[in-house]
């Protein structure tokens, strides 16, 4: 045993560090990875122990990040590259989704392309534009990849392992604004607490289920003791993984409750809430007691940093949310 | 900036010209072999019997070029994108390549993957629509062509990134001194991705050699909308060295290609070679060039045809005879009636064979797909 109390992120630099010693084919690919590690200091140290040529500083061209860890997956090696931020993925977008989402389909199972993209995601840190997206429905949207947000540190320690192991390109979003999150977990433990896949229902209840992933997880939470003192009894499901989508928990879980309540930072418009809603009043119209409900960001350009707190869903629209769900 | 280069960028000329002074030669458009310094030694051992192969590869090509061309307006293949005119750069860059290096291509090299040893039919199944690649990169060492334009130059980049961290250059022993080699056109150079490539290879020193095929049109476009420079010279802004040569000349693409990877595979970075042809036919057989430029261009470039050429120069030298050549003939003729058999008995695999290569570890979405998929196929014949 191993107990230890980190912050996210560095927690998900014990698990990188814990992948590239494991295995000599993984390998770091970034902007200001290197010496700087990172500007959210996420592989700190990882280049003065591994060297340069895992480590690796990139030119200021994220396509090109992502197209050159395409070719070094296809010459065997397990590549993560790192997304400075949001916003900045779209230049990569077309290698993402036309190549790394396809190659595998497109050798008919001979190419695997094994690798982890790594993106810090969501607001609430105060930055101008670009630099506090949710592009995750972008992603979750296309077949070939897999798609994860992680929400406190013993999940994003385990998953980035997970992910890296995986032999499928994950799309592996971090909550930025939760780096510095500190929780005890064990680091020695033989095995994560759960799949790269699952669901969790990090806290049981009864009368809705409140569903969410990445930053928002924290707040759902309080949300849920808050309810609590009031009298109302919330299931709090971290989903984890957008795609493939973990639906089997949710509808376990909405069986029971009988309401369910989606958030999300990103736009309601075609987001992770309308696909799991959809597929909610498919497989549970009989025990639904209230339509689904969206607690989401507005559609409309991440504002300003000094309006995100009025974008943002915080406490009080959660609660909201909870609220319309319970006046059915 | 030189003069001449001012000079161009004064006045674009209008024609496609014929490659300017800086274009290496080793056979002139009328089959007469020309000396150069740097080149000569990279074909001074190729026997006759290299140069009667080379010329073997160049008309079965053409054939496979002419062959996927029919089988589209039968019908049966739904595009086509042909290589008329491009057989030299092709098969004398493919011919240049050991075992162990890695080829990129777009979507055009048919020559390159032939004379890598794929089978011919594996050219087809994209354009039939029975797969969207469908072969094992590894096989050959010839990636799965890559429609995206440019896309691909990245790819190469990085996997020559890669075989330098493998330790796999500048070790001087040929068998494991690896270099890899990146095809794409005279449009795929105004692509951000091609122009990363050339950043990430630079800086990395990566091994790769990038072979831009310029035959002048991307589409409708010609080569004056791409760029005002010489293309090859834009690799000194990138800080490695560009080469133009003829590649209406096997000779001189052999050599060329060669010397480039020669550089790569000793460490000595990346190299652009461009690649001076002409693309006689459409862009794909869903385009209409007498819409976007004049006959006379086509004709004046018949003259350069790269396999006239060797077959005048092996005809003089007295390498070949006519025998050779009517064999060769009757040899395509044979390929050619294989090449369309394979092709109109090629399978379309099963409808819930979609789901299958999706992911490579199991995926509950694809599986449930697939089972209703299946289900629901079933319902049909459940009802008859």
């Amino acid at each position: 045993m191993a107990v230890e109390k980190v912050t996210l992120g560095k927690s998900i630099t014990s698990g990188l560090r814990k992948a590239m010693e494991r295995d000599p084919k993984v390998v770091l690919i970034g902007e200001d990875i290197g010496k700087l590690g990172g500007v959210f200091r996420i592989t700190e140290g990882l280049q003065k122990d591994f060297g340069e040529d895992r480590v690796i500083d990139s030119p200021l061209a994220e396509s090109g990040i992502v197209g050159t860890a395409v070719g070094m997956a296809l010459r065997g090696y397990r590549p993560v590259c790192e997304i400075q931020f949001d916003g900045f993925v779209y230049p990569a977008f077309d290698q993402i989704v036309s190549q790394v989402a396809k190659l595998h389909a497109r050798g008919l199972g001979a190419v695997k392309m094994p690798m982890v993209i790594r993106i810090p995601f969501g607001g609430g840190i105060g930055s101008p534009e670009h630099h506090s997206e949710s592009p995750e429905a972008y992603f979750a949207h296309t077949a070939g990849l897999r798609t994860v947000a992680c929400s406190n540190p013993e999940d994003a320690h385990w998953m980035i392992q997970q992910a890296i192991e995986c032999d499928d390109p994950v799309i592996f979003f971090e909550p930025k604004r939760r780096y510095h999150d500190r929780a005890e977990y064990d680091t020695d433990a033989g095995s994560a607490p759960r799949g790269l896949f699952d669901a969790h229902v990090v806290r049981a209840g009864t009368d809705v289920t409140l569903l969410g992933y990445g930053p928002v997880v924290k707040t759902m939470l309080e949300a849920a003791a808050a309810a609590e003192s009031e009298g109302t009894s919330i299931e709090v499901i971290d989903l984890r993984s957008l795609s493939p989508l973990p639906i089997a928990t949710v509808v376990e879980s909405v069986r029971k409750t009988g309401r369910l309540v989606c958030v999300q930072e990103a736009s309601s418009f075609l987001g992770m809430a309308s696909e799991i809603s959809a597929q909610v009043t498919e497989q549970c119209f009989y025990d639904l007691e209230a339509p689904v409900i969206r607690v989401a960001g507005a559609n409309i350009p991440y504002p300003p940093s000094r309006m995100e707190d009025d974008f943002l869903p915080d406490l009080d629209r959660i609660l909201d949310g909870v609220d319309r769900a319970l006046a059915y | 900036m030189s003069d001449k280069v001012v000079a161009e960028l004064q006045e674009p000329t209008p024609s496609v010209g014929d490659g300017g002074p800086d274009m290496i030669q080793l056979l002139t458009p009328e089959g007469q072999r020309v000396s150069h310094p740097d080149y000569d030694r990279y074909v001074e051992n190729l026997s006759a019997d290299d140069l009667r192969s080379f010329y073997r590869d160049l008309v079965l090509i053409r054939r496979l070029d002419a062959e996927g061309y029919a089988l589209q307006r039968q019908g049966e293949l739904g595009l086509w994108p042909s290589l008329l005119g491009q057989e030299a750069a092709q098969v004398g860059s493919g011919r240049a390549l050991r075992p162990h290096d890695f080829v990129f291509p777009t979507y055009r090299e048919h020559g390159v993957g032939f004379v890598r040893g794929m089978d011919p039919q594996s050219s087809l199944q994209l354009f039939r629509g029975v797969s969207q690649g469908g072969w094992d990169p590894q096989e050959n060492n010839f990636h799965l062509y890559t429609i995206v334009i440019g896309a691909q130059a990245l790819h190469a980049t990085g996997y020559a990134m890669g075989v330098k961290m493998d330790g796999n250059v500048g070790t001087g022993d040929p068998d494991r001194d690896t270099a890899v080699i990146c095809y794409f056109g005279d449009g795929a150079s105004s692509q951000g991705d091609v122009n990363e490539a050339f950043v990430y290879a630079a800086s990395f020193d990566a091994p790769v050699v990038f072979f831009c095929q310029n035959n002048q049109w991307a589409i409708s476009e010609p080569v004056t909308k791409q760029t005002r420079i010489p293309l090859f010279q834009r690799a000194a802004g990138f800080g490695f060295r560009g080469i133009r040569v003829d590649g209406n000349d096997i000779l001189a693409t052999y050599a060329v290609t060669q010397h480039a990877l020669d550089e790569a595979r000793s460490g000595n970075g990346p190299l652009l070679v461009e690649a001076y042809t002409y693309r006689m036919g459409a862009h794909t057989t869903a385009d209409d060039p007498t819409k976007y430029r004049v006959s006379a261009e086509v004709e004046e470039w018949k003259f350069r045809d790269p396999i006239l050429r060797l077959k005048t120069y092996l005809a003089h030298e007295g390498m070949a005879d006519e025998s050779f050549f009517t064999a060769v003939d009757a040899e395509a003729d044979v390929f050619a009636a294989e090449l369309r058999e394979g092709c109109v008995t090629m399978k379309t695999m099963p409808g819930e064979t979609m789901w299958d290569h999706v992911y490579a570890e199991d995926h509950p979405v694809m599986e449930a797909e697939r089972a209703a998929f299946k289900a629901y196929q079933a319902s049909f014949e459940e009802a008859i």
